[in-house]
């Protein structure tokens, strides 16, 4: 793999850009891997890299029903940050949160992240008290936020209306090293890296069938033609149930639909992410120009990548009350992802009834700042069988009574 | 956008009408039940990609509760029906049937008849 750098852009310049190579190379599947890992999204790519990087595991085939990074991994709104108020979660999203900060000279390939700070408005009394408690609780693990004023929150955001027709903003919780990456260069960087270790990443080729063999999987069934492995990982987010059912077991899950949209491209008028969870939208302004702007999910299972359009007028509505200016906002395009929800509304990385199949799902609203984290700690269980990240979001957790029950202080969608 | 019909007061409802109310047709498990059972009946949801049943209230309208029968692959729906039954009308189920043959939901499906 030829390193990206300055260098290489004069030396590109002078022969006209004709010794770019391929970011990835596209094999045909080989008939045996050590680790099969289904769903080449961010989560998937990262639990291959770190898997080849950390264990030096790099026999590896990504398997992608599409093309890599085209499920919700390029669906979100590209937000990073870690101010959980559960002990596990603050550990995996502040460990993904960390990652991000060298993943652009870690992987040699420009991520723009871009730690430009999240705000959580707090606009009831119980909010308040809820993200006073986050960021005690976070203060305690090592996870820099605090507890700023309303005189604070205009400062560093202009355009906010303090004092909105049914909630008025009473101050927020500020995260100032989360912010944002660019979602895409998070799967190709990925991606070009794995390709390098010299994994197979293999696209447009959909598991049809996953082949069980006294308890444990010998391979997979697919579009083009059955692959055996040692080891299996699921991650392949809202259709967990789907390829779980295919090995045999059943997920705590329900697959529904979250959406986002982006406005036309303005002038800089906000240079952080703000999240209003009691009105139920969040906002932030991408390097283009256009407000990027994230939505709730739906209330029925759905697998069709489309969303209501009640849930966008309710969005859009809570952002005018919120940012009085987003009313003149053109909007310029809408879509939706199948997020996949479990009970507590927390991950699920975990060992399987199946004995060396591993799945990592449930990810629900949160995906896309954890893929580092996630990818890391899924790559350490599927490797030694153990991680202290993923101790916590095993299956057997709602058996057990042990949820993380992370939803109360995370509100809406996040 | 999502339109349902009230199976009560026959109103063709659109979605904001109605609040939805998750899987039908669960079977209940209480106290003296094994922890498995308890577990499926509180976590194990049916998420299938195909044919959904699912519980709607008409919320703003009558008010009742009743059961729809619909595709997560395709948004179609092919029936409501009224809540106070273990299963969907035969009818709802020849409904499904001559669009999704092989469907299947739990305990009853396409070949239960």
């Amino acid at each position: 793999m030829k390193r990206y750098s300055a260098f290489a852009v004069a030396r590109e310049a002078l022969r006209y850009h004709t010794g770019w190579e391929r970011a990835w190379r596209s094999p045909e599947p080989k008939r045996h891997y050590d680790v099969v890992i289904v769903g080449a999204g961010g989560h998937g790519l990262a639990t291959a890299y770190y898997l080849g990087k950390n264990f030096g595991i790099t026999n590896v085939a990504i398997i992608e029903k599409g093309w890599l990074g085209g499920g919700n991994t390029g669906r979100n709104t590209t937000i990073i940050r870690s101010n959980y108020l559960q002990d596990p979660s603050a550990a995996i999203y502040e460990k993904a949160r960390s990652l991000y900060e060298t993943m652009s000279q870690d992987l040699n390939y420009n991520v723009m992240f871009s730690p430009r700070g999240v705000m959580m408005l707090a606009q009831t009394e119980h909010e308040i008290r809820g993200y006073k408690r986050t960021a005690h609780a976070n203060a305690l693990q090592g996870v820099q936020t605090e507890w700023i004023e309303p005189a604070r929150v205009k400062e560093l955001v202009p355009i906010i209306n303090l004092h909105g027709p049914r909630y008025p903003v009473l101050g927020a919780l500020w995260q100032e090293r989360a912010g944002t990456a660019r979602h895409d260069a998070v799967a190709w960087g990925y991606a070009r890296a794995c390709s390098d270790m010299g994994m197979d990443i293999i696209q447009q080729c959909e598991v049809t069938g996953v082949r069980v063999e006294n308890g444990r999987v010998a391979g997979v069934e697919t579009s083009k033609g059955p692959i055996d492995c040692d080891k299996m990982g699921m991650l392949v987010a809202g259709n967990a149930s789907h390829l779980a059912d295919m090995a045999g077991f059943r997920l705590p899950m329900e697959s529904v639909a979250l959406q986002a949209l982006v406005s036309e491209p303005i002038k800089p008028c906000m240079d952080v992410v703000v999240m209003a969870n009691t009105v139920h939208g969040y906002m932030s302004q991408s390097d283009k120009g256009e407000m990027v702007i994230g939505g709730g999910t739906d209330a029925a299972n759905n697998y069709t990548q489309r969303g209501s359009f009640h849930h966008i007028e309710e969005t859009v509505r809570a952002l005018v009350e919120t940012f009085p200016m987003v009313s003149r906002l053109k909007m310029l395009r809408q879509w939706g992802g199948i997020v996949d929800v479990t009970g507590d509304r927390s991950p699920l990385i975990s060992k399987t009834p199946v004995g060396n199949c591993f799945i990592n799902c449930g990810w629900g609203t949160g995906g896309f700042k954890s893929i580092p984290g996630s990818g890391w700690a899924m790559a350490e269980l599927m490797a030694t069988g153990h991680s202290p990240l993923t101790e916590e979001f095993t299956m057997n957790r709602f058996k057990e009574g042990k949820f993380i029950d992370e939803s109360v202080a995370a509100g809406v969608a996040h | 956008m999502l339109i349902l019909e009230c199976p009560y007061c026959g109103v063709k409802a659109e979605e904001t009408e109605l609040a939805a109310g998750g899987e039908a047709h669960l079977k209940r498990f209480g106290p003296g039940s094994d922890d498995n059972d308890f577990h499926d009946y509180l976590f194990m949801r049916e998420n299938p990609k195909g044919v959904h049943f699912e519980r709607w209230r008409h919320a703003n309208g009558c008010g009742k509760w009743f059961h729809a029968a619909r595709c997560t692959t395709t948004l179609e729906v092919f029936g409501t029906y009224a809540a106070q039954t273990y299963e969907p009308p035969q009818e709802i189920k020849d409904k499904i049937t001559a669009k999704r043959p092989g469907w299947s939901w739990r305990e009853f499906s396409d070949a239960s008849e």
